[in-house]
């Protein structure tokens, strides 16, 4: 079925029934308890989840095939997004001509760099992509304000033209559609305490992350595949028998940055602003952490890294005190307050601290990311090997 | 003209500061071969020694003075430094004006202890990981080092004066035969810049005639080899390391004045002192120094008005193009050796 | 804790749902349970009401953050009637009695802006779709406070600026949702411009340092454009990265470029370093052109001031508000905040307090959450006695008009809050704008959006 072997096709349905039930696997808790605070089943950070997870996909074809750590990446995914909101002010608020022109114009963007930077390697091919991301960003905050937008991001104006769509509607913008399915609109279902959210826009991403998942199965099973991965192992052998390895890697570079673009176009069909800061370095690095963080070169690693920062970012950062003392409501005064003073660094503006011990437990005590650590917690229960091949435990370099 | 020299101090000033971040971070990559986020962070907890010991320096006594009142309309509760009541207040006055050049000596033990409890806690255990997994762990680390200083001093920018005896700015134009006032220069920029060439040339002194200079040398050359020579490389590398942190603490240090420390300094300057790094070549302290001079002085006259007008933006970029013309006419930056972290 | 629960929209939504064991589809933001208030996003339960507080709470504006989110607290606490009521006794408006708003009572979620237009947008997205705030306030930047704005016209809710001081807050980006109580870079040049006269005379040659973002190109507009009015010259604008850090390439030229006033269109961390650095550099102690030469910073904050130390002596600038204004409104405000925190708020903290009472003050008057009643409510609304005295929010911007402080550096400050004394108190007349000034032209507020 689908052309996937049994593994595959095993990982392939559970993601699918992932996205499928997201709105109840995230939102575990009834709305009326303290701990609902950590519910994540509501639409921006579902689509955020998804989204991400496309972009972590993609750079994972790039760096968990061929080892090569692109530092610009989001960059790719920056021009994505701003492609994909002229789309919107210039024809129409159809986000089908927004995605694709989001994926070529990312595409040639990256067609662009990575031709140059991948005249060489190893750490220098991650200067050389983090000196044309940061110059993106730089001219896009600064001089091409008129073009980006620069500190406040590219944003839809009542003055659009919207060529082929309205430019108004009762003197506010539309909203982003496919063919007429309203990407911010949303079912609610209340079911005793729980109340979950049917999000048109999440479902939307999460099918095309699907296909973008089901292509990088394929893209992994394949030849083509293969060839990334002699890359790896060794490009010295690889020139030896006459093969060049460069064609190899542009593709591969290329094909990731259409990801990020997709990834990019993704974010303003469901929210339509971009801006700039998506582009810093730091953003790049936010991707490359989720690749290591949920294990390079695996399908599934990507998704789980995605999903794991996105998540700390949003919730965490949302609990303040006050959540913190109605939790703890029922205990004495002492001891709530004990427990309020000790949580207090790790949440609200603190969700960095919280962030950065992550980081480091996660790569002192699972090394090779979550998909590695959950295999060796597997094979602690059942001493059974684990027998598909392809998620070796390498984390490139 | 003395615009031109005006902005070649200014490149060498900024220089010197890159020089000396990258130099620590090229040392760590050359010796150990660790890729570590975590240096920007010892150059910001560098700057927060300065202002720990200005801090400690100026730890008061309350006393109530009931002839003045505070915002709120109560008595003022006046702070008078303990410093100043033990000394004098000439004395403490003067002991707390000079906090940032006393920190130096502090901070030379504190950042080595740094560096060590670092190495050894933390950076041995991954020697042999991939480099993925060592900017992974140090990341993490220097976002935790910056959220506790972030808690304990706030976001906001700090205030950290130079000793009033180096306030002002020194006429260099008239020595130079110049008319008065043409070419002024503030005399701690000066001083940093002379700083900075003394540690520089310390560590370089350091690497080329000491015994233990010459076997990290050949350990940066080939690990393994003198490792097979029954030299205990990792004791030698651990001393690096610490080094590495003196130097990027001192850097710290001595930049307070000019730059107002705050918590996040360390990420700006990250970025930066890797592309220093690579432009001067994987492994090669010298190419760390010369990049950092020279990155520094055409960032300075990238940022003259009339080259802007010509270009602009150019001053938002000018670092990062020369790293992309660097690297594509010369493969190993300036003075790279082949075959380190090309793979 | 006396606090209370922190609820949260579907915890209202079940108690009216209560009862209804199996699934119950409803159409979201189709709230059709609460009492005779439906039609539009979020409409609360007959109990509470939550807000949203969006501030930045990592980077470089953390610590102004924090003292939005205290200002915050304090006025949700005196909605709900605890403390001392802090300005809601000064207002000229006195339908707010202390239970809550509408009788609801008044609870609040808060989000990180990271100081960031993706991450603000997103966190007040969440705030909306998973808390059903009702309201969102705070930020302190202009392009996170436009971002912002134009997220919660599109959802439905009212969008009470923070601190924000590019003129397009309420200019080419001002939308029907959103409200400004902040003043603005055309604002700050109209204020400062007579003063500047006054100390320096109208022969001057000023050089411009500009941070290279929409708010710096909006502040050096207005600054040129007042003092060039008035004689002065204009040597040079140069632009600088934001976050340079090392000004001295951009502050070397400045001596010798025939100026003598330097004028530092930075906020933040950007204007703590260039202007400690202007006076490293010397260029307070210089004579050019015979004259003693200057510099300005036209947008002061007091918080970030603190970071320049002595540098700021003698500096002019201008400021929303200052906790040493005597009125009545200013002084209940400062002690209520001075006796909770222990120190005098900030212009960013008495922006945000501010605009919570005025929201409040507004659906109470509307006798509904409506965003287009409040919008209403707020529209051409004259009102006084919340610390800048008498003022108008312009119906045709959303743009409030009060008098301006320019502020000078202290030259001995008594305290290490003491760090700016006030000048003048320019007049509302004086900076008022037409409607029609072209720095504020290209677009349009729309029709307000309630979001059903």
């Amino acid at each position: 079925m689908l052309g996937l072997n049994n593994a595959d096709r095993k990982l392939f349905l559970i993601v699918v029934c992932l996205v499928a039930f997201a709105p109840f696997i995230l939102n575990p808790f009834p709305d009326n308890v303290g701990m609902a605070q950590f519910n994540a089943g509501y639409p921006d950070l579902m689509q955020k989840l998804v989204i991400f997870g496309i972009f972590a996909i993609g750079y994972n074809i790039l760096f968990g095939l061929t080892g090569y750590l692109s530092f610009g990446h989001a960059a790719f995914l920056g021009v994505g997004s701003y492609a994909g909101v002229w789309m919107m002010k210039l024809l129409t608020m159809n986000v089908v001509p927004a995605l694709i022109v989001s994926v070529v114009v990312a595409g040639l963007f990256s067609l662009l760099i990575g031709y140059v930077s991948l005249r060489r390697t190893g750490i220098y091919f991650s200067i050389l992509t983090l000196a044309f991301a940061q110059m993106c960003y730089s001219l896009a905050y600064s001089v091409l304000t008129p073009l980006t937008g620069g500190e406040t991001g590219l944003t839809l104006s009542l003055n659009d033209p919207r060529v082929i769509g309205v430019t108004e509607v009762d003197g506010n913008i539309p909203v982003p559609h496919f063919f007429g399915l309203d990407m911010q609109s949303a079912v609610d279902l209340d079911v005793a305490g729980w109340s979950f959210t049917f999000s048109t826009g999440y479902y939307f991403a999460g099918v095309i992350m699907l296909v973008a998942f089901y292509m990088s199965v394929r893209l992994f099973r394949s030849p083509f595949g293969l060839m990334l991965r002699a890359i790896k192992s060794n490009q010295n052998r690889m020139s030896y028998t006459g093969l060049n390895a460069r064609p190899y890697t542009l593709a591969a570079f290329v094909i990731s940055g259409m990801y990020a673009g997709l990834a990019g176009g993704l974010m303003v069909a469901m929210d339509p602003l971009a801006g700039a800061e998506r582009m810093l370095w730091t953003a790049s690095g936010e991707v490359v952490l989720m690749t290591i963080l949920g294990g390079a070169g695996t399908l599934i690693g990507p998704v789980l890294g995605a999903g794991v920062i996105a998540y700390l970012e949003s919730i965490i950062s949302t609990i303040n005190d006050s959540i913190l003392h109605s939790w703890f409501q029922a205990l004495p005064d002492s001891l709530e307050n004990f427990l309020v003073t000790i949580l207090h660094p790790f949440v609200g503006h603190g969700w960095h601290l919280t962030l950065g011990l992550v980081f480091m437990g996660i790569v002192i005590f699972l090394p090779g990311g979550i998909v590695e650590g959950g295999r060796r917690i597997g094979n602690l229960f059942s001493r059974k090997k684990a027998d598909d091949t392809e998620t070796a435990p390498e984390p490139g370099e | 003209m003395e615009a031109i020299i005006l902005q070649v101090l200014n490149g060498l000033d900024k220089g010197s500061a890159y020089a000396l971040i990258a130099l620590g971070l090229t040392l760590i990559f050359g010796t150990l071969g660790v890729v570590n986020f975590a240096h920007g962070a010892l150059f910001m907890l560098g700057a927060f020694c300065a202002v720990t010991l200005s801090r400690i320096l100026t730890l008061s006594f309350e006393t109530i003075d009931p002839t003045r009142t505070d915002f709120l309309g109560n008595p003022m509760t006046v702070h008078t430094p303990y410093v100043e009541a033990w000394f004098g207040e000439a004395v403490g006055g003067t002991i707390i004006d000079w906090a940032v050049p006393l920190a130096v000596i502090i901070a030379i033990p504190v950042m080595a202890l740094i560096g060590v409890v670092m190495e050894r806690g933390l950076i041995k255990h991954f020697y042999k990981r991939p480099h993925a997994d060592q900017i992974l762990v140090t990341f993490g680390l220097a976002i935790v080092i910056q959220e506790i200083v972030k808690a304990f001093y706030g976001a906001n920018p700090i205030p950290t004066p130079a000793p009033e005896a180096f306030i002002g700015s020194f006429d260099i134009g008239q020595i130079l035969g110049f008319d008065p006032y043409a070419i002024m220069y503030p005399y701690w920029r000066l001083v940093y810049f002379f700083f900075s060439a003394v540690i520089i040339a310390a560590v370089f002194a350091f690497l080329q005639f000491t015994t233990f200079g010459m076997v990290v040398r050949a350990g940066m050359a080939d690990r393994e080899t003198v490792g097979l020579l029954g030299i205990d490389i990792d004791r030698r590398f651990v001393i690096m390391f610490a080094i590495a942190a003196v130097v990027a603490g001192l850097a710290g240090v001595m930049y307070t004045p000019i730059l107002s420390p705050n918590y996040h300094m360390g990420m700006d300057f990250l970025v930066l002192s890797f592309v220093v790094v690579v432009v001067g070549g994987m492994g090669s302290l010298g190419g760390a120094v010369a990049a950092g001079f020279l990155l520094g002085i055409l960032q300075s006259f990238a940022s003259m008005s009339q080259i802007i007008e010509a270009l602009p933006g150019i001053n938002q970029v000018v670092i990062y193009l020369v790293a992309v013309v660097v690297l594509l006419t010369r493969p190993r930056g300036l003075m790279g050796r082949k075959g380190v972290m090309e793979d | 804790m006396s606090k209370g629960k922190f609820t949260r929209r579907g915890m209202l939504k079940a108690g009216a749902a209560s009862g209804a064991t199996l699934a119950m589809p409803t159409i979201f933001s189709g709230a059709v349970w609460a009492d005779g208030h439906t039609g539009f996003t979020n409409a609360p339960g007959p109990d509470s009401v939550t807000l949203g507080f969006n501030v930045p709470q990592t980077g470089a504006y953390a610590d102004e953050g924090a003292d939005e989110l205290r200002a915050f607290t304090l006025a949700v606490e005196h909605l709900n009637g605890e403390g001392d009521g802090g300005m809601m006794n000064t207002f000229s408006s006195q339908v707010l009695d202390g239970t809550g708003i509408l009788g609801r009572r008044v609870e609040y979620v808060t989000g990180d802006t990271q100081t960031s237009s993706d991450a603000a947008r997103s966190s007040a997205r969440s705030m909306i779709e998973r808390d059903g705030a009702v309201m969102i306030s705070g930020g302190s930047s202009s392009g996170v406070a436009i971002a912002v704005q134009g997220l919660c016209q599109d959802a439905g809710v009212i969008f009470m600026a923070g601190l924000t001081h590019s003129n397009d807050t309420t200019g080419k980006d001002r939308r029907a949702n959103g409200f400004r109580h902040f003043f603005n870079t055309e604002m700050s040049g109209r204020a400062l411009a007579p003063i500047l006269e006054g100390a320096y005379g109208n022969d001057r040659v000023a050089y411009h340092l500009t941070a290279d973002y929409t708010w710096g190109w909006s502040q050096e507009r207005s600054m040129r454009t007042y003092t060039e009015a008035m004689g002065w010259e204009t040597a040079n604008a140069v632009m600088t990265p934001v976050g340079a850090g090392d000004f001295s390439s951009y502050l070397t030229p400045v001596a010798n470029s025939g100026a003598d006033v330097l004028i530092l269109n930075h906020y933040g961390g950007d204007m703590v370093n260039s202007l400690t650095q202007a006076v490293q550099f010397g260029l307070r102690d210089i004579v050019a052109n015979n004259k003693d030469f200057a510099v300005v910073v036209p947008l002061f904050s007091r918080l970030m001031a603190r970071g320049a130390g002595s540098a700021i002596e003698g500096i002019y600038g201008s400021t929303n508000w200052h906790w040493t204004l005597t009125d009545a409104g200013s002084q209940a405000f400062v002690r209520s905040f001075g006796e909770r925190y222990g120190f005098p708020p900030s212009q960013a903290a008495h922006t945000c307090y501010v605009q919570t009472l005025l929201y409040a003050d507004a659906v109470t008057r509307a006798g509904s959450f409506n965003p287009c009643a409040v919008a209403e409510a707020l529209e051409g609304y004259e009102f006084d006695g919340l610390g800048n005295g008498p003022t108008l929010y312009r119906a045709e911007d959303h743009q409030c008009f009060k008098d301006v402080l320019v502020v000078r550096g202290k030259e001995n400050p008594e305290n290490e809050f003491d760090l700016l004394e006030i000048v003048e108190v320019t007049p509302r007349e004086t900076v008022t704008y037409p409607i029609d000034h072209p720095d504020f032209q290209g677009g349009a507020l729309g029709t307000c959006n309630p979001g059903a």
